[in-house]
């Protein structure tokens, strides 16, 4: 199934077996199976109630799969705990600590490490300051979140999720709440950080165009099942189906960017 | 000025307006503030020294001592039981969960006298649960653990009633992300769960405290009042206004009034900064 081959020898990151889950007899996800490679910037693009943001939150451990096996890194995730996975979860709203200062939101994930594997608290600062800095927000470390702009928590949500040197990063229609002009810088800086850090990223957008900017496969979802999973220029040179071409077609203005 | 862009039907003439807030103003004085004056008035009327006789009379130190007891057993235990009833009601939708609001809710709707005659039912020497009671030596009604179960039941709304629509309103994303960052179940609650409430928990603690220290009806059904022994504030305030001891009646009343000005006072503060915080939010 996965056309991104070509560049071969990629380790398998993370893969779905079968995958199943529905809520009160709904179906939200219909025996999803793919394989998402090592390095790979994968979308799940669909309408909403397509079961995307459930396919993420299973991958955290946030939801239970029914049947199925979701398998990362060679591992089953079956029997591993949502706090054990260590996966990098950039939420819709960001979900930022409203309580804590910026520092101290990226600072959560280490801080509460077991004891054993917890870095110093100068350690921990000097790691904060560097992801700040990496993030381009350096300076905003004692700010609250409600005293920062939009694009300002979204960074420091990813600085938060990538400060526990996650392997793979999801994210939750991670601009949805941001305005068309920060939109379109940050999809250009989110995609470089991707490629800087070696990550296995998957991002949840029902925007066709942002997908087919950003990714190197895109996972189109219809009623809990994944229709078809490809690069985004054989998406719309084979459709799967009309409801493919059809979904896909609607981003086409805004599509000249990915050459 | 804006009145002039009113529909002439809604339009007041100034009299007519003067005339409604006086008269507010006047209720509001009558039947709030004149008690108040009347208990300090009343307590002072003799100056300080019968007051500090009557508050160092024995039977009313009981019953000071024997409030803040059951205050202190009542309002730890609510504050829990409130916490966790709202984080599973906030946090999940599961089979029985509008009953469990209801449920919660019970007491406000029910007169104090059930709440107590319950316990009486239950545990009196002729209730369900009496005999074994009996047999076992164990008192309950007519002693200090009836006063606990009858407090604890009057007052078990405050917390989680102020709880509920704030967790619901914050949602559990926070958490979520705190999980998902490897916080195991209590560093989210202590970290996350708890400082996102607080404020909201201080108050309802706030009222279930003036509402365990002051509840007069389901203490009294449970009480036996026995002087000394099972008399709380409230109750003895009743017996020593019904042996005219009227200073020793008001001083109580007294502090219990000023009890309710602190926990007003401190109520102002909190929903200051209540509405501080949920207004920056938006």
């Amino acid at each position: 199934m996965a056309d991104r081959g070509t560049d071969g020898g990629a380790a398998v990151t993370v893969e779905l077996r079968g995958v199943r889950k529905s809520f009160d007899g709904v179906i939200a996800l219909d025996d999803i199976s793919m394989t998402i490679a090592d390095g790979e910037f994968l979308a799940l693009l669909g309408p909403s109630g397509s079961g995307k943001t459930t396919l993420l939150r299973a991958l955290a451990g946030l939801e239970f799969v029914d049947t199925g096996d979701i398998v990362v890194a060679g591992r089953s995730m079956a029997e591993v705990p949502a706090r054990q996975r260590g996966v990098g979860f950039v939420f819709q709203h960001y979900a930022l600590f409203r309580h804590m200062t910026v520092a101290r939101n990226v600072a959560f994930g280490l801080e509460v490490a077991p004891r054993g594997r917890r870095l110093p608290a100068k350690e921990i600062r000097k790691r904060v300051q560097a992801l700040l800095d990496l993030m381009e927000i350096g300076d905003l470390g004692g700010r609250y979140p409600e005293q920062i702009s939009g694009g300002q928590r979204q960074r420091v949500a990813l600085a938060r999720a990538l400060a526990i040197e996650p392997s793979l990063l999801l994210l939750d229609e991670p601009f949805g709440a941001l305005d068309a002009k920060v939109r379109k810088t940050l999809r250009v800086w989110l995609r470089q950080m991707h490629d800087r850090l070696g990550l296995t990223s998957i991002f949840v957008t029902h925007d066709q165009a942002e997908a087919m900017e950003m990714a190197d496969r895109i996972a189109v979802m219809q009623a809990g099942k994944v229709v078809q999973v490809n690069t985004p220029q054989r998406l719309i040179a084979e459709p799967a189906n009309a409801f493919v071409r059809e979904f896909l077609n609607e981003g086409r203005p805004t599509e000249q960017s990915i050459g | 000025m804006r009145a002039a862009v009113l529909p002439a039907a809604v339009r007041e003439t100034r009299t007519t307006r003067l005339a409604l807030i006086w008269l507010t103003l006047g209720l509001l004085g009558l039947f709030l503030l004149l008690p108040l004056v009347v208990v300090f008035t009343e307590a002072l009327a003799r100056g300080f020294a019968p007051v500090a006789a009557a508050l160092t009379e024995p039977d009313t130190v009981a019953a000071i001592q024997l409030t803040l007891l059951v205050a202190a057993v009542s309002v730890p235990l609510n504050t829990v039981c409130g916490m966790a009833a709202a984080w599973c009601i906030g946090r999940f939708r599961f089979r029985g969960r509008s009953l469990l609001i209801t449920l919660i809710e019970l007491p406000f709707s029910v007169s104090p006298v059930i709440s107590g005659l319950v316990w009486v039912l239950l545990f009196g020497a002729n209730g369900w649960f009496g005999p074994v009671l009996d047999r076992l030596g164990l008192r309950i009604i007519f002693a200090v653990p009836g006063l606990i179960l009858a407090t604890v039941l009057v007052t078990f709304p405050f917390v989680a009633r102020t709880l509920i629509p704030l967790m619901q309103q914050q949602g559990s994303a926070e958490e979520e992300a705190a999980i998902t960052l490897g916080a195991g179940f209590w560093q989210m609650f202590w970290r996350i769960t708890l400082p996102n409430v607080r404020w909201g928990l201080l108050y309802g603690v706030l009222l279930c405290n003036a509402r365990a220290m002051g509840e007069f009806g389901a203490v009294a059904v449970v009480s036996g009042h026995v002087r000394g022994q099972t008399m709380t504030m409230p109750l003895q305030v009743e017996a020593l206004f019904n042996d005219y001891d009227w200073i020793g009646a008001f001083t109580i009343a007294g502090l219990l009034s000023l009890l309710a000005l602190l926990t007003l006072a401190v109520k102002a503060v909190l929903e200051w900064r209540i509405g501080e915080r949920t207004g920056a939010l938006l």
